[in-house]
Parts: structure tokens; C-alpha cells; sequence
């Protein structure tokens, strides 16, 4: 194996000027998309460098050949100065690279112990390997901060001591550079912040941190240096101090982003939708939603916040005819049937109730389907497109479809593509005009931006606030704050299947917003 | 019911479950480590033919034992490389291998011996004959454990103990070792044992390989131990039934010997008792023959709680970017 570890340090000043990692020349293609070209980058030790860039701008591929996963086309990978071969993933482990990946690569019925020592054992005997981990576990946690419980299971801890874990999986294997997909997706403002303190520390012991998001607030507030790229090219590196997130969202999307969605202030009209006491228990008996009250008005847009997991997702599905519930709903003054005996998502949106579920590629669309036979579900029974009571009319969709994309500027508009073939961005804008061009009263949006690129995301606002300005009611889910504070009339905060209150963006802040977010502040 | 007849019983339902443990384990080790295998059947049916028939052309049961696993650890091979190498579907390359067992067989031993499908009887050392364990004679003096150890315990052939055996070995390999501790991951989530430089194909392999040599012994129990040569059809849906046991067990080695003791059970009270009364009611014999069988329904069916398989279980392992 050609992988060399440059061993011994005997120059200390020498070194620090000497990059981690410096790629030159980084290509890799895919068939015939070239996902990096020509890619050089050098991170210096001892820094938090961010990689920044739009979904499929090669960010990932870059760290995957990195890490062993690709071999590159061209191209040299360099560490601590050593030319060095990553034929897989073992080679970057003994050079001394650890990845913590988007989706974590955890045994969820292994515990925390076994989960850092798998693929790292001492021995052949595993108990040795356990005691011996254990302890250097407890010195690990303690040294960064990194507390976890070493014999919990991995399917009984939260998503943030998973991440936690990963970290410590990189450490115990000795890894100097560590390198983060991604890392805050799934993470509550609170867990993100103790994310960065615990980066910060790993920065202070000399480690090198490489920091790969879409987040513009997180590269401004934890990195030293920052590298954007788009469209599989290094387009700039720049100091963090001095640039500003205006211009790094310039140099990802090639234009320039309004980063505040642009609106007038809501004329809300009559209640279109009103929710007293909506109470549901899922097929596990656990009640999901307490006694929920609420009411959007026609052209206002209610937000509800709140960290994942507390209700939202069920709130959605209850009124989108998915799940049944029990209270009253009603719709413009007529009451909604929520036993699910009698309605359903179909006859929901017959009455005006659009939905933009929060899982698209589950929910919102058939994957293997084209995108003309997705712009027609839950519409499907539409005499439009029927040709007779035994055929659909697929021109007539087709025809129609091709317009839908043109309007809401789908990328590549072709409505024989399948719904996989898009980027995530893409597919939410197909079941956007899906919905909205239906001229709903009431529109069920759901994390209508997760997984979307930042110049995509500009668009899907701008959709949602006209829709808004048309005079209709929009009920906004999205466990993104940012989202909820840029595009809410008003803001109600879900935990633990309550509302915790209901807030005015203009007379809130993140911080108030977080409390609430974590069960404190005002009770339910 | 006297208590001879109680040891009698006993006695056979060790011999019955000796196959079914053998294949519960093989299943064991291939699905703990994501594949998923309905093709036990046609591993043990084969390597029952291919032991009896080695066993009797060469007149020794230690080749035909090494044929027999030789011959299933190339089937499990094939299940392998259609369902690790080409990512293909493991129920269908499954049914692929029990088919091409059920009709190898025959055909070959129709060929080879021209005796209706059968391979001659056999006798002596062509055979695995059973052992008396030391003393035997000696205990049967002591009241109640003595008969026991004589009539149960001893006079087996050596698979039965080597089945025995494989119990807390599996145990221990499973839970006691690294590559136990491997082996369950990559039946949970091969994306961690891959980000964590290990090589999921080779583990794949190594578990596919270790089934074929279980399957392959279960196989040669069958045809030169438990019987005396090879009869078509012979393995009759044990592969099945281990399947069943292994479910059962919710994929753990102990709780495995506890099933496939109670299928063996049953399967002996079945031939036993070929015609009981039960309340006046005269229970046909096929219904206490099918009594594994209907177990092995009821269990499918999920009437003994939820039993979770391996998360990673029937996927091929494709990396993600």
C-alpha cells in the first residue's frame, strides 16, 4: 500500500506554514457530468476551513475521493506534505483523516462503545478491545468535551450525542483532520451552537477541522477560512473575516441572491382555516398532538416552529386527510372530518386544501414516475384529464406539464424525465406547481426548502408570498429558523405536541424563539 | 406413558433437531450478516447427495462428509456472488439454488447409480455410526440421570455432538470476537463497517461461506447419519423449517437450539404416535406428521411476538456518495 504517514515533527515552525491537506489538479467525472474540475485547495492545521456551495456543486464527491470512496481521474492529494495514494477508506484512516458523514454511519442496536471500536479493535477477542476502548473513551469525552454514556444504545440517544459520537469514532481512531458533512442538518440551534464550542475546542488541541454545509450563518460563525465552490469548480477562497455572506452567496449561485425574501406587509382577510382542540395519537398510542387551536386567515402566512419530532409533522398530516384525529377543524366555515372515514388527501384538496408534504420524495412524489405523471397525482380524477371514462388524455398533461415547468422554471424542463433525475430543488418546484396552480384557499406547506439550493430556495419564497399576496392562507412548517422569521405573518411555536404561543416576527428573535423551541417560556 | 418411552422420544428428538440446528445456525450467520438465504434447502439437500454418494463410491464418510460441505459451499457461493458481486435479489437467487438442488440431485444420482434417484445403502465405515460415550453402560445404574445419559445423551453420531457443539461456539464468535462484532454490523448498516475501512464483501463472503459449511454438515447428517444413503427430496422442507426455528430464535444461537429442539420434538412425537385418541377423536397420522409444519406456519405468521431482522437484511450494499 503506497499510503505513507509522515511520522516525527521536527520542525514546528516548519510545519505550520506546511498545508494539512493540499489537493492539486482534483478531477472526477461521473459518466458525463464532471463533478470536480481541476480542483486545488491547501487547509492549513490547526484552522476550521468551510467548504461552501449549492447542492451537486461537487462538494461531496471532493471529500469522498478524500476519504477513499473515489478514486480521482487527475490529481494529487498531499498531507502534511506527503504525497499520499487513498486507494480506500483504511488509507485515509492511517493518514490520519476522519469523517463524520451527513447520515451517520452507526450500528443503531450496537452501543456507543462498540460503534467506536468496530473496524478499530485491538484484538482478534473482543473484550480486551471494549475495556481497553473505555477507557480511552472517558479520556476522549473528558479532553473535548465530548460526554456520551458508552454502553447507551445508539437507537436511544438523540441525533446530537450520535453526532457526538461519529466525532469520537474519528478521534479514537487518531484522526488529526476531521472533516464534517454537513453536520447541523439535523441538529436543534442549541445542539448546533454546543456543536461549534466543541469544534472550536478540537481547533484549540491543533486538529484540523474541514466544515462542509449550505449554511451561510455557519461558515460565517465558525470558520477561518472558507473555499466556495460551484458547479464541480473552486471558484474562490477567501478569508471568513473578510468577506461577508452576500458575497459568498454571489460566488455559489454565479448571481446575485436576495438572502431576505422580499415581501409587503400581510393583508389578512377572513379565517380560512380554524383548529380547535386537535388532539391525535398515532399507531403507537403515543399522543402526538395535545389539544391544538389555531386559525390562518386568508393572505397571511402562519409559521410554526419548533425542533423536529414535536408534532408538526402530525399536524400536517391531520389536516392534509393523511392521519386521523379527533376536534374540530373547519375550512372556510364548514366543518373538515377528521375521523378518516369519510375523507381522505383526495377529497382534502377537492375542498381546497393543497398539501406540500415535508417528505417529497416519500409523500410528494413517485420517484420512478416522470414528471408529467407526478404533476397530476391527487388531481388525477380531473375531467381535464380524462379522454374518455377509460383513458387520461396524456397529451393534454404532457402539454400541460411542460408549461407548469416553464412557469415555475424547472431545470431541465422535460416532462418525460423522471422525478429521481431531478435535483432536490427541482423536485420541490415540481410539486409546488402541482399545488399552487390548483388555486387551493388553504396551502399545506412542509420544510418547503430542506435540501434545496440557495438560488432555488429564493424562487420557492417568492412562490409562497405571492400565493399569500392572492389572498390565500398558507400554514408554513419548517424546522428552519430562519425560514420561519423571513417568511411568517406570525409564528406559533410547536413542542411536545403543544403551542407553546404564538409570536409577531417583527417582535421576536432567534433567541426567544429557541427557549420556546425547547419546552421553556410560557406554558402550554 | 412410561418413562423408557420418554427417553425414547427424547432420544429421537435430538437426532430430529440435529439438522434443523445445523441449518438454523448456517441461516444464522448468513443473515446476521445481511443475506438473506431461503436457499438452506437446496445447500443441505445437495450436500446430502453428494456425501452419500462420495461415501459409497469411495466406502469412506470422512470424503463424503468433505464433499458434501465441498459441494453446498459451492452453492452458497453462487448465492453469494449473485447477491454480493451482483447485487441481485437474494429471495430469487434462493429459489434459483433450492430448484437447481432439487433437480441436480436426481438427475446425477439417476446417472450415476440408475437406482430411481437413490445412491446404494450404506454400511460400515461408509457411514457415521453411532458413539457410546464412556461409561454409558456403567451409569445406566444411577436412578433417573443414568438412563438419560445412556439412552439420550450417548449413542449418537459425532454431528449430532459436533451440532451440539457449534451452539456456544457460535455464541462466542458472535458475541466474543471482532469479527462477530463485524459481522452483525454489516448486517445492520455496511455503510459503518465501509466508512470504517472494512471490506463488506469479504465479510459478506466469509458469512455466506461459513453457512455453506453448516448447511453443508446438516446436509451429510442427513444421508449418513440419520439415514443410510441418499433419497430424493430428502431434506422434505427442513431448510424450511430451520428458517422458521431461526425466526423463532430471533436470530440467537441459544434461543436457536431451544427452537429447533422443539421442531425435533415434534417432529418425533409425530412418528411416534402415529394414531392417538384424543377425547374419543381419533387424530389422523398426517396431522401429527404435519405438526412441524403447522408450527412453522404459526411462527411465519407472527404469532410469537415481533421478531426484528437484521436492518441491512436483503439489501446489496451500494455505496453512497
Amino acid at each position: 500500500m503506497a499510503t505513507q504517514k509522515t511520522e516525527g515533527r521536527p520542525h514546528t515552525a516548519a510545519l505550520s506554514a506546511e498545508p494539512a491537506i493540499e489537493l492539486v489538479g482534483i478531477s472526477k467525472a461521473f459518466g458525463p457530468v464532471q463533478a470536480n474540475k481541476d480542483i486545488s485547495i491547501r487547509v492549513m492545521p490547526g484552522t476550521i476551513h468551510g467548504i461552501i456551495g449549492e447542492n451537486g456543486a461537487g462538494k461531496s464527491t471532493l471529500m469522498s475521493i478524500l476519504y477513499g470512496f473515489y478514486k480521482a481521474d487527475a490529481g494529487e492529494v498531499f498531507i502534511r506534505g506527503q504525497k499520499t495514494e487513498i486507494p480506500d477508506s483504511q488509507a485515509a484512516i492511517a493518514a490520519g483523516i476522519g469523517m463524520v458523514f451527513q447520515h451517520f454511519k452507526l450500528v443503531e442496536n450496537f452501543s456507543v462503545l462498540e460503534n467506536v471500536v468496530l473496524g478499530a479493535e485491538s484484538g482478534a477477542r473482543l473484550m480486551p478491545s471494549l475495556s481497553k476502548a473505555r477507557k480511552l473513551l472517558i479520556e476522549l469525552a473528558r479532553e473535548y468535551e465530548l460526554n456520551v454514556d458508552p454502553d447507551a444504545l445508539i437507537e436511544d440517544i438523540g441525533v446530537g450525542m450520535q453526532q457526538r459520537v461519529e466525532i469520537l469514532k474519528a478521534l479514537y481512531r487518531q484522526a488529526d483532520i476531521l472533516i464534517l458533512d454537513e453536520p447541523t442538518g439535523v441538529l436543534t440551534p442549541a445542539e448546533a451552537d454546543h456543536l461549534f464550542r466543541i469544534l472550536e475546542g478540537l481547533k484549540a488541541q491543533g486538529k484540523t477541522i474541514i466544515l462542509i454545509t449550505h449554511k451561510l450563518r455557519e461558515i460565517m460563525e465558525v470558520t477561518d477560512t472558507v473555499s466556495v465552490m460551484r458547479r464541480g469548480e473552486m471558484t474562490a477562497t477567501v478569508k471568513t473575516a473578510e468577506t461577508s455572506p452576500e458575497q459568498l452567496a454571489e460566488l455559489m449561485v454565479g448571481r446575485k441572491v436576495l438572502l431576505r425574501v422580499d415581501k409587503k406587509p400581510a393583508q389578512p382577510a377572513a379565517t380560512v382555516l380554524d383548529v380547535q382542540n386537535l388532539s391525535v395519537t398515532d399507531e403507537d398510542g403515543v399522543q402526538r398532538l395535545k389539544d391544538i387551536s389555531l386559525n390562518v386567515r386568508a393572505g397571511e402566512i402562519l409559521g410554526i416552529a419548533g425542533v423536529a419530532g414535536n408534532g408538526q409533522s402530525e399536524l400536517l398530516n391531520v389536516l392534509g386527510g393523511i392521519m386521523p384525529g379527533t376536534g374540530r377543524v373547519e375550512l372556510n366555515g364548514e366543518s373538515i372530518d377528521l375521523t378518516g372515514k369519510f375523507s381522505d388527501g383526495q377529497s382534502r384538496r377537492e375542498r381546497g386544501i393543497a398539501h406540500v408534504p415535508e417528505d417529497r420524495q416519500r409523500l410528494g412524489l413517485i420517484m420512478d414516475f416522470a414528471a408529467w405523471e407526478n404533476t397530476i397525482f391527487g388531481y388525477h380524477h380531473d375531467p381535464a384529464y380524462q379522454r374518455s371514462s377509460l383513458f387520461m388524455n396524456n397529451d393534454a398533461i404532457r402539454a400541460e406539464t411542460a408549461l407548469k415547468m416553464q412557469r415555475f422554471d424547472v431545470r431541465p424542463p422535460d416532462p418525460q424525465l423522471k422525478a429521481k433525475s431531478f435535483s432536490g430543488g427541482n423536485q420541490q418546484k415540481i410539486v409546488l406547481a402541482r399545488e399552487i396552480e390548483r388555486n387551493p384557499d388553504l396551502l399545506l406547506v412542509g420544510q418547503p426548502t430542506r435540501g434545496v439550493d440557495i438560488g432555488a430556495i429564493e424562487f420557492i419564497h417568492q412562490q409562497i408570498v405571492a400565493l399569500r399576496d392572492q389572498g390565500k392562507a398558507i400554514l408554513l412548517v419548517s424546522v428552519e429558523l430562519d425560514e420561519i422569521m423571513s417568511l411568517s405573518d406570525r409564528i406559533a411555536v410547536m413542542f411536545d405536541g403543544h403551542i407553546m404561543g404564538e409570536r409577531l416576527p417583527s417582535e421576536t428573535d432567534e433567541k426567544e424563539l429557541g427557549m420556546m423551541m425547547a419546552g421553556m417560556g410560557e406554558g402550554a | 406413558m412410561d418413562y423408557q418411552v420418554i427417553l425414547q422420544i427424547l432420544d429421537s428428538t435430538l437426532r430430529l433437531a440435529t439438522p434443523l440446528l445445523l441449518a438454523c445456525l448456517a441461516g444464522l450467520f448468513s443473515e446476521r450478516a445481511g443475506i438473506f438465504d431461503i436457499g438452506l434447502e437446496g445447500k443441505m439437500l445437495i450436500a446430502a447427495f453428494f456425501s452419500a454418494a462420495i461415501a459409497a463410491t469411495t466406502g469412506s464418510v470422512w470424503i463424503g462428509l468433505f464433499a458434501g460441505i465441498s459441494a453446498s459451499v459451492a452453492l452458497a457461493m453462487l448465492h453469494g456472488l449473485a447477491s454480493i458481486t451482483f447485487r441481485g435479489d437474494q429471495l430469487i437467487s434462493g429459489v434459483a439454488i433450492n430448484f437447481l438442488a432439487a433437480g441436480l440431485t436426481v438427475l446425477i444420482s439417476e446417472d450415476w447409480f440408475q437406482q430411481g434417484g437413490r445412491t446404494p445403502q450404506l454400511a460400515g465405515a461408509a457411514r457415521f455410526n453411532p458413539i457410546d460415550l464412556p461409561f454409558a453402560d456403567t451409569f445406566s445404574v444411577v436412578p433417573i440421570l443414568g438412563p438419560i445419559y445412556k439412552e439420550v445423551i450417548s449413542g449418537h453420531t459425532i454431528l449430532v455432538y459436533a451440532a451440539l457443539l457449534a451452539v456456544p461456539l457460535t455464541w462466542y464468535v458472535l458475541f466474543r470476537t471482532r469479527f462477530g462484532l463485524r459481522l452483525r454490523a454489516v448486517g445492520e448498516n455496511p455503510g459503518a463497517v465501509d466508512t470504517a475501512g472494512i471490506s463488506v464483501t469479504r465479510l459478506r463472503y466469509t458469512a455466506v461461506v461459513i453457512c455453506g459449511i453448516l448447511c453443508g454438515l446438516a446436509g451429510a447428517y442427513l444421508a449418513t447419519g440419520f439415514a443410510a444413503g441418499f433419497v430424493k427430496e430428502m431434506s422434505a422442507g427442513r431448510g424450511f423449517i430451520a428458517l422458521a426455528a431461526l425466526i423463532f430464535a430471533k436470530w440467537r444461537p441459544w434461543q436457536a437450539l431451544g427452537a429447533t429442539l422443539l421442531f425435533g420434538l415434534l417432529d418425533a412425537l409425530g412418528t411416534r404416535y402415529q394414531n392417538i385418541e384424543v377425547i374419543g377423536f381419533n387424530v389422523p397420522v398426517q396431522f401429527m406428521q404435519a405438526l412441524p409444519y403447522i408450527l412453522t406456519v404459526v411462527i411465519l405468521a407472527g404469532f410469537v411476538g415481533k421478531a426484528i431482522p437484521p436492518r441491512a437484511g436483503g439489501a446489496p450494499y451500494v455505496k453512497e456518495r
